[in-house]
């Protein structure tokens, strides 16, 4: 089956996996929103605790979906894999940390005699929703602003930079992007909130701070879709592959994909959509308008960036070391076998929503978190 | 390509070996215990018996506690092939990066998804649904172990690829060749059998110190059953699966083995050394003695290592300097061979820019006649290609020794409590417990002959660890490795004493 579409294909069909997996990433990233608002939700301790388990259940699989991405993008990419996380290795390095100290926390933040206390537990959440969010946002941001970096005869990654991907941090548009997605992922997690947890005051609480994040997202999403629509993009001749800067060429790329742009906007108006029914109409409903809309809207940013001849890894300073899914995919003999078995996200997206489903058709309540017969964080 | 500076790659090993190393202190335990688990829920759901729930609850809290670190330690072995080995992750990525993808979307996905029915489902989720979770899970983290493990087995043993001089990189041939292998497979149960030993120590130890304080004394006693039984099979099985093991380094890897035997001059009816001081003066080639002291069980290396007590097992010295009568090529001509590839592949780039055809065919032509010497390229001197011999000679050494230890104390406290009272003999108790730590030391050590024990090779005969690490800084990784040992330690601490207040609790004092 596989076998038979070309090399440009397979790497076309694995580039809409990466965005979609992108996508997935960035909406299951509430939980990071989450942990930045355990304070802000919650008057005393049992709401945390609730807030704490509410998001206990789901955390593992944020992580797991940043596994997979890293491990997707070495099997179908891997030069991107050798290039960005062996060139920006403090900024990944930053990513990873956050995460590492996110894995223990839930488990550790209430036992006996752990050692470092529960505040410092509290703090690592925390560490891991703002500093972790903010990193990967400017990571994700460099794919439209480039590195500086050279690919020698080999195609091994030289760094031109001591700060190894810690100046992608001066860059103030790269910013941007970043703000967008702490604001973003902190609305996500108001609703799933909303959704999740039977308990008026968090609920109270998660409208009223859903309001106020939408007044912050939106100008720095405007402001980070204008520059990027606007800015000159990189793009490369698919004859010769050389690299060139094309004026506007994510513009372009949504006006020659219109598919990607009606994506874009169904996915923003979803978002809206579940924010006004969420604050203005007080549904609970919205955390899968408001999850489908992130990732429409994800994907449609990195079909715009990867697809239609545009480089999604430009290098500022030797334009044609820039990664393109045409330059840095896999063969056709191993794109085709990971094809096959990408035919197992269906099935797994099936079974995480069907456990997804059968633990919150019981909500997280009061009595739940106070009895001491259950296990919880 | 060119060698990097050896303290830069020094640095990039030491983080992968600690990073590694730590990993996989968690990493048995949520193997074996997993398994343990769903083997008690399994008799919960089907006697009904409410003990053997709270029995199934205890193990299943130790068990989160030791899962968190192991997920945490995880995250960065996924991402440091590329972080610090970005040369080696372009070199081969197009067959390493399969086996962890895959792993992703079948493993981890499994485990994750149904490890928060297992733990917050009791109530959620009917009582056939919940231990089907508990198994999925044990499942999961059985099948990530199976795609690491494939990806280790292919850089101790390259198959299924050819090497493409345009892109200057090893390309998938064969996918089935890969996940098959036969080091591969060995690997895999092997390793995952060294888990279930520390799964079953872990429980009959931690089950002794629950009986030598009186406490939970059925619980302990059913758990005992349950750890000791278990641990039977599955060291029996380790040893079966080493034996394997032991087969095909020697068939694919006869340095690793000369090296883990310190075995220097070859011989017909090669013998195992039971136990053995190495000679600290000893150098490749020379006439001194090899040993110290020791004491030698005959063929058995022979019958290890070729299933035949009459075959001759190269030493280092015939690896090294090649012996011609047992037709064994030195390391010296395979060097040139290698230099030969190297040459042509650099021929081939200068012809390629010149847009010359022919000369590309030719530069080709010579290059794949040498790539399996393709990483002796970059090697200085023959004796490069010895690993470093003391640690791998006693790793391999205490591994074994402690692995034959397990067999005869699953044997006797299976015995005691099946048909004695095991609750009188407090010695064994003891034992037991002090046994823990012993599981620990034998599985490091199996990694450490593993991986040290193929040096100087990240991958085996194509690319020497010199040149597979990133161009960085060496202070960078300095750096990194420090933050790296702190920040597990740190959590490593917390692990242990979060653990034994769980396990001074006991099965009736709560969660």
């Amino acid at each position: 089956m596989f076998e038979a579409l070309s090399l440009h294909h397979l790497q076309i069909y694995w580039w809409i996996i990466i965005a979609l997996l992108g996508g997935l990433f960035v909406f299951i990233m509430f939980v990071q929103g989450g942990q930045t608002l355990l304070n802000q939700l919650s008057d005393n301790e049992t709401e945390k605790t609730m807030l704490v388990n509410s998001l206990g259940r789901k955390w593992e699989l944020g992580f797991t979906t940043l596994v997979l991405f890293g491990g997707a993008l070495f099997a179908a990419f891997p030069k991107f894999y050798a290039t960005s996380f062996g060139g920006a290795y403090w900024l990944w390095l930053g990513i990873l940390f956050s995460f590492i100290v996110q894995a223990v926390s839930y488990e550790y933040r209430t036992k006996a005699n752990n050692f470092l206390g529960t505040k410092t537990y509290e703090i690592f959440l925390w560490i891991n929703g703002v500093v972790g969010t903010l990193l990967l946002g400017i990571a994700i941001s460099t794919f439209f602003s480039g590195a500086a970096f050279h690919l020698d005869d080999n195609n091994f990654v030289h760094w031109e930079t001591a700060t190894r991907g810690l100046e992608a941090l001066l860059q103030p548009l790269n910013w941007l992007l970043a703000l967008a997605m702490l604001f973003l992922v902190r609305i996500i997690a108001g609703m799933y909130f909303l959704n999740n947890v039977d308990h008026e005051p968090i609920r109270a609480k998660a409208r009223g701070m859903i309001k106020r994040n939408i007044v912050w997202f939106l100008p720095f999403f405007l402001g980070f879709v204008g520059w990027v629509l606007m800015k000159d993009g990189y793009a490369y001749d698919p004859e010769t592959l050389k690299v060139a800067l094309v004026p506007m060429k994510h513009l372009f790329n949504m006006l020659e994909m219109p598919i990607v742009a009606i994506l874009f906007l169904i996915g923003v108006v979803m978002v809206l959509v579940a924010v006004f029914n969420s604050v203005f109409r007080e549904k609970n409903c919205c955390i899968f308008t408001v999850g489908i809309g992130t990732v429409l809207t994800v994907m449609a940013l990195l079909l715009n960036v990867g697809l239609n001849g545009t480089i999604y890894y430009p290098s500022v300073t030797d334009l044609q070391s820039s990664l393109s899914i045409e330059n840095s995919a896999g063969s056709h003999y191993t794109l085709t076998a990971m094809s096959y078995a990408s035919l197992m996200v269906p099935f797994v997206l099936a079974y995480i929503a069907y456990v997804w489903y059968a633990m919150d058709r019981v909500k997280i309540t009061e009595e739940e978190i106070t009895s001491s017969g259950e296990h919880h964080y | 390509m060119e060698s990097m500076s050896s303290e830069l790659v020094d640095w990039s090993r030491a983080q992968f070996a600690l990073t590694a190393l730590y990993h996989f202190l968690f990493v048995p335990l949520t193997l074996g215990l997993s398994f343990i688990v769903a083997i008690m829920e399994t008799i919960y759901v089907k006697t009904g018996d409410e003990r053997w729930k709270k029995i199934t609850k205890f193990w299943m809290t130790l068990f989160a506690i030791n899962f968190a670190l192991g997920v945490a330690t995880g995250l960065i072995m996924e991402f440091e092939f590329g972080t610090n080995w970005s040369n080696y992750s372009w070199f081969v990525g197009d067959i390493f990066g399969a086996p962890l993808a895959i792993e992703g979307i079948l493993a981890f996905f499994m485990e994750s998804t149904f490890f928060a029915v297992m733990f917050f489902g009791w109530n959620k989720v009917g009582k056939g649904f919940h231990l089907l979770s508990t198994w999925l899970v044990a499942v999961g983290s059985n099948l990530s172990a199976l795609w690491i493990l494939v990806a280790n087995g292919w850089m101790q043993y390259p198959v299924g690829m050819a090497f493409n001089p345009d892109t200057v990189r090893n390309e998938m041939a064969n996918f089935f060749d890969v996940i098959l292998s036969p080091v591969a497979i060995s690997k895999f149960l092997h390793t995952i059998g060294s888990g279930y030993v520390i799964g079953a120590l872990f429980v009959i130890g931690v089950s002794a110190w629950m009986i030598l304080k009186g406490r939970d004394l059925i619980e302990a006693k059913r758990s005992m059953v349950v750890g000791a039984s278990f641990g039977l099979i599955v060291s029996i099985f380790l040893a079966v699966s080493g034996d394997e093991s032991a087969y095909e380094v020697a068939q694919q890897q006869p340095v690793k083995l000369a090296a883990m035997e310190g075995l220097y001059k070859g011989e017909e009816r090669a013998g195992i050394i039971a136990w053995g001081v190495l000679n600290p003066e000893k150098e490749i080639g020379d006439d001194r003695p090899e040993f110290l002291g020791d004491f030698e069980i005959p063929y058995a290396l022979s019958f290890l290592g070729y299933h035949d007590i009459d075959a001759f097992v190269p030493g280092l010295d015939d690896l090294v300097y090649g012996n011609e009568k047992q037709g064994i090529e030195g390391a010296a001509s395979k060097i040139e061979k290698g230099k030969v590839a190297v040459a042509a592949l650099k021929a081939y780039k200068e012809a390629k820019a010149e847009k010359n055809e022919a000369a590309m065919a030719a530069a080709n032509e010579k290059l794949q006649a040498n790539m399996p010497y393709f990483g002796y390229g970059y090697l200085e001197k023959p004796t490069d290609v010895v690993p470093p011999i003391a640690i791998t000679f006693y790793s391999f050494h205490v591994m074994v020794g402690l692995g034959m230890w397990f067999i005869a104390l699953f044997l006797v406290v299976l015995y005691l409590t099946m048909a004695n009272d095991i609750t009188r003999f407090r010695k064994v108790l003891w034992v037991s417990l002090l046994s823990i730590p012993l599981g620990y030391v034998a599985a490091e050590a199996g990694w450490i002959v593993a991986e040290v024990g193929r040096q100087p090779w990240a991958i085996q005969d194509l690319m020497p660890v010199g040149v597979a690490a990133t161009h960085i800084d060496a202070g960078n990784v300095q750096l990194s490795f420090w933050l790296f040992a702190a920040l597990f330690t740190m959590l490593l601490i917390a692990e242990i004493k979060i653990m034994t207040r769980q396990i001074a609790l006991g099965i009736n004092g709560g969660h």
